[in-house]
């Protein structure tokens, strides 16, 4: 039988990785492309945070004198047909991306945990309406869904924030309301009844608590989706107004009249656009399988 | 003293290891043992003592990773399966070598008629037409006593009770008619009366066909009912074998003799009953870190210091009767 | 016998079965059908029986856990069976349960200390340094560290875990506590731990246990009187020894010569039953043992026997003999 390397053969197996920094950078290696992601999402947190120290113009002034300048050490990534530095709009891009992509997420997320909740503890009628409504919203795309709602609020921030919330409702509210069935016949939800606790109590304090990492799994994956239904929002006029400088805009505002003369308009954007939804995907399929291995598909 | 060609399975030194994060576990450590023709070989323990890692060993099934085969011989009919490639493994499973498992509903697999998977494992090894497997199924499951046998054949594991479904698993593991049956725990998911049914069923088989049975099990009023010697395992190793009669006579390892204290008779059995029942104080120790001496010496009354400082070697205390135990001439008269 | 704490009457739970897309009624499951049975203070019933028998069902109706579909739940006196959440509220402290997955039965999310804490505080019994007092109390009782307190669950084995368990279940001082099938799931050497620990907190404080498992040797070990079930009728109920010793339905006779006893020259296993238990969906007329039934007759199609008492509290329900259960002669 061929030697055994017992040393080489338990650090695969992460033996001395159990702890703190040490068990993350265990992960991010057996993790990799999860890391990369992460990597790219704290990037792009960092940038929108700090988007006022990074960017080296205002990304607002217009500036005749220069419009459509190609990339230079000016204007490392060129500007627009206003003279309007692009790098500097993409940084404060990534502001827009993120509220949007957080906000939403965390509306529909929060809608969604107390219908689904309700739902599953309830049952009964309320679980039968929201369960027919449900199935109404996801036979519609989310985009079309989006499109209709932005289209009779009409485009600002918050109301493309709740464009993009409302379709993910029933989404996060069907993955809450699964568990809740299953975590409600859990012995010690019977035990919780036992002693005499109330329902809601229950609900708040034994069952919500157990959904949490599914929960934070779908969010991560829904993020990506967040970020480009904006993108795609505002591509068809219909998102952040102008001129803020939303990375979807920037490239409706390029894509048909400058996509052969100045494409610097069209590929960083698009760039932006990809990385960050790639960014969020990544990190969201390694964290699945690191936090809820049977949704693994 | 019986011929060497009587032993089926011969198993030397095997050592099972579990690689994991939280460290090396040594599920199965240096654990040898025999199986003769028609004998029944009962492995007891605890969860976590390493039975069913040692079953899983036999027919290399241990999940790799993390587990590993890291060293001793199973020599099954004069053949070491450690140095089998693969392929040669794939064909003596189910062949010379079945398991049977304690769960019947999920080691069938449920889109398949009962009939078809017993067809499917007859075929794998042997030579024979679709109507001949077919007729050798129907003939397996009159075997194992299911009434109707041909129109069971041609139903689904759903339709079956879990009785039905044990009993079909069986049918399937002997249709090769094995040297070797290894069954762990294939009676714990099931009621009592139906586990009556079961171990009579398997015994009366094993006694017909002479097959090898290696039974895993944690009940010791099935191993006083069924085998014919018995290991004990604790922590990964066997702490005591001996034959049936002679371990209840007489247990000699401490941790033998506090299980058979600990477990409540029924009343009128012949059993003496107990006030109190005997606990065996602590828990079972973690695979991980378990201590260089005796792994039982923290919840053993006789422990001494040697216990915990050296390991005891198994010694033979006559007519085969081998323990573990620094202290196995004392345990009769202190415990 | 000693003043009922409990009584339960003729209590049945049956689950509607619904089939197809309009989810029409197709059949009954006669999960319990007809129970009844008296629990005195301080005394344990165990109640036996294999899977299906509507064992735990009984367990659970008893706790309001599930609602009956008909009869009565006595608790000191005092009917239970439809009161309101709020009017049970208070009974609530007077029963408790300990269920058999020491790894289901504690919200892997709460700390030890908290689990046990929470009956206490729900019930607003005792809050800050006075609660912390009465879980460290708590656990000493049931033999773990107050220490302990902040571990979470995972971080227990499995008979520790089931200490918890018995912990949560004292907290609020019960006259009842409900085992199902409490030491199941454990390992032999823990089950005895805790089997013992469950006797000497009965002696303590002289509180009554109805005890449910289909380990007949655990039941016969911790039981005062022992009920034995099949398809949700009690076939027969009497004292431990006597029952054991003597038993009369054809049903336990079968059920004892079952069990595998630790003994290698003792009589072998004998199954004196054929088949498999029947699906309490449309379960048997008559006796629901005829079609198992050594002795069965043409009677016993059709005429459901009533549970009879044959002498000093042993009652049995089977037509032998004048309902005595007694076989003429054993074949």
């Amino acid at each position: 039988m061929a030697t055994i390397d017992y040393d080489l053969e338990l650090k695969r197996a992460g033996a001395n990785a159990t702890g703190g920094w040490r068990r993350v950078l265990f992960l991010a290696r057996r993790h990799v492309l999860g890391a990369a992601g992460l990597v790219i999402m704290t990037v792009f947190v960092l940038t929108a945070i700090f988007a006022d120290f990074i960017a080296r113009y205002d990304p607002l002034t217009v500036d005749a004198a220069h419009a459509l300048a190609r990339p230079s050490a000016a204007h490392w990534m060129g500007t627009d047909s206003f003279g309007r530095d692009v790098f500097s709009r993409i940084i404060h891009g990534a502001r827009i991306s993120l509220a949007v992509g957080i906000g939403s997420t965390a509306l529909g997320g929060t809608i969604g945990v107390i219908v689904g909740l309700t739902s599953g503890y309830l049952a009964g009628w309320f679980d039968l309406v929201f369960q027919r409504v449900s199935d109404i919203l996801q036979a519609l795309p989310l985009l079309v869904l989006a499109l209709v709602m932005t289209a009779a609020l009409g485009p600002s921030l918050p109301n493309v924030i709740l464009a993009i919330a409302i379709p993910l409702i029933p989404t996060v509210a069907r993955v809450i309301r699964a568990n809740t069935l299953a975590l409600r016949e859990q012995p010690f939800v019977e035990a919780a009844k036992s002693i005499g606790m109330s329902e809601v109590r229950i609900a708040i304090r034994h069952v919500l608590p157990n959904t949490l990492a599914p929960l934070i799994v779908l969010a991560t994956a829904q993020l990506g989706s967040t970020i480009l239904t904006e993108a795609s929002l505002s591509f068809l006029g219909l998102g952040i107004p102008e001129p803020y400088p939303s990375w979807g805009r920037m490239l409706s505002e390029s894509a048909a009249e400058y996509v052969r003369t100045a494409p610097w308009l069209v590929i960083f954007p698009g760039i932006a656009i990809s990385l960050a939804v790639f960014g969020t995907n990544l990190f969201g399929d390694a964290l699945r399988d690191i936090l809820d291995p049977r949704q693994r598909g | 003293m019986t011929e060497k060609s009587d032993i089926v399975l011969d198993v030397k030194n095997l050592k099972t290891v579990f690689f994991t994060n939280s460290g090396l576990f040594k599920a199965v450590d240096d654990v040898s043992f025999t199986v003769k023709r028609g004998e029944t070989l009962a492995i007891v323990g605890e969860s976590g003592c390493g039975k069913s890692v040692t079953a899983l060993s036999l027919l290399r099934l241990v999940p790799d990773p993390p587990g590993r085969i890291v060293g001793g011989s199973v020599t099954l009919e004069g053949t070491d399966l450690l140095t089998l490639d693969e392929a040669a493994m794939r064909a003596i499973r189910g062949n010379r070598i079945s398991m049977i498992f304690q769960e019947p509903m999920t080691s069938l697999n449920p889109v398949m008629r009962i009939g078809d998977q017993i067809v499917e494992a007859v075929r794998l090894h042997r030579n024979l037409s679709a109507k001949e497997a077919h007729d050798i199924a129907v003939e397996m499951l009159r075997l194992v006593r299911i009434p109707e046998p041909a129109r069971r054949a041609g139903e689904y594991p759903h339709q079956l009770s879990g009785g039905m479904r044990q009993r079909a698993m069986i049918a399937m593991a002997l249709a090769c008619r094995p040297a070797l049956l290894i069954a762990d725990e294939p009676t714990t998911a099931l009621d009592v009366t139906i586990q009556a049914q079961i171990l009579a069923l398997i015994l009366d088989l094993q006694k017909e066909l002479g097959t090898g049975l290696v039974l895993i099990t944690h009940d010791l009023g099935v191993v006083a009912q069924t085998a014919q010697r018995v290991i004990v395992m604790y922590a990964g190793k066997k702490v005591e074998e001996a034959s049936v009669e002679a371990l209840f006579a007489a247990p000699k390892h401490p941790y033998t003799r506090g299980l058979m204290a600990s477990i409540p008779a029924v009343p009128a059995s012949g059993v003496p009953a107990q006030a109190r029942l005997n606990e065996i104080p602590g828990t079972v120790p973690s695979l991980v870190r378990l201590p260089t001496g005796c792994a039982f010496a923290p919840r053993c009354k006789l422990a001494i210091k040697r216990c915990q400082e050296e390991y005891p070697p198994l010694a033979d205390w006559g007519g085969g009767h081998l323990a573990a135990c620094w202290r196995a001439a004392e345990v009769a008269e202190v415990a | 016998m000693t003043e009922a704490l409990l009584e339960v009457t003729d209590l049945t739970k049956h689950y509607p079965v619904r089939a197809g897309v309009l989810r029409r009624q197709v059949g009954t499951v006669h999960a319990v059908d007809g129970v009844s049975f008296a629990l005195g203070t301080g005394e344990t019933l165990g109640l036996v029986g294999e899977s299906g028998c509507g064992k735990s069902t009984v367990a659970r109706s008893v706790l309001r856990l599930v609602e009956p579909t008909s009869g009565q739940i006595r608790l000191r006196g005092e009917d239970i069976t439809h009161l309101s959440k709020a009017e049970l509220r208070p009974h609530r402290r007077s029963m408790q349960i300990v269920f058999q997955d020491p790894f289901a039965s504690l919200n892997p999310r709460m700390t030890a200390g908290d689990i046990v804490g929470e009956p206490i505080a729900v019930h607003g019994l005792a809050s800050g340094k006075a609660l912390e007092a009465r879980v460290a109390k708590l656990f000493e009782q049931v033999g773990l560290r107050p220490d302990q307190m902040r571990n979470f669950p995972h971080q227990f084995s499995g008979g520790q875990r089931q200490r918890i368990c018995i912990a949560r279940a004292l907290a609020l001082e019960p006259r009842l506590i409900v085992c199902d099938e409490p030491v199941s799931a454990l390992d032999v050497s823990i089950q005895a731990q805790v089997i013992n620990l469950l006797i000497d907190l009965q002696r303590q404080h002289g509180f009554s246990y109805l005890f449910i498992a289909h380990d007949l040797a655990v039941v016969a070990h911790i039981s005062h009187r022992v009920a034995v079930m099949y398809l949700g009728r009690i076939v027969e109920i009497a004292d431990k020894d006597e029952l054991f010793r003597n038993p009369r339905h054809p049903y336990t006779q079968a059920l004892l010569a079952s069990v595998p006893i630790a003994n290698p020259h003792a009589k072998k296993i004998a199954p004196l039953v054929d088949g498999d238990v029947p699906s309490p969906v449309n379960p048997p007329s008559g006796c629901a043992f005829h079609t198992r039934c050594r002795f069965a007759m043409e009677r016993c199609k059709t005429e459901r026997p009533a549970l009879v008492d044959a002498g000093a509290g042993h009652q049995v329900a089977c037509l032998l003999n004048e309902g005595t259960g007694r076989p003429n002669a054993i074949p």
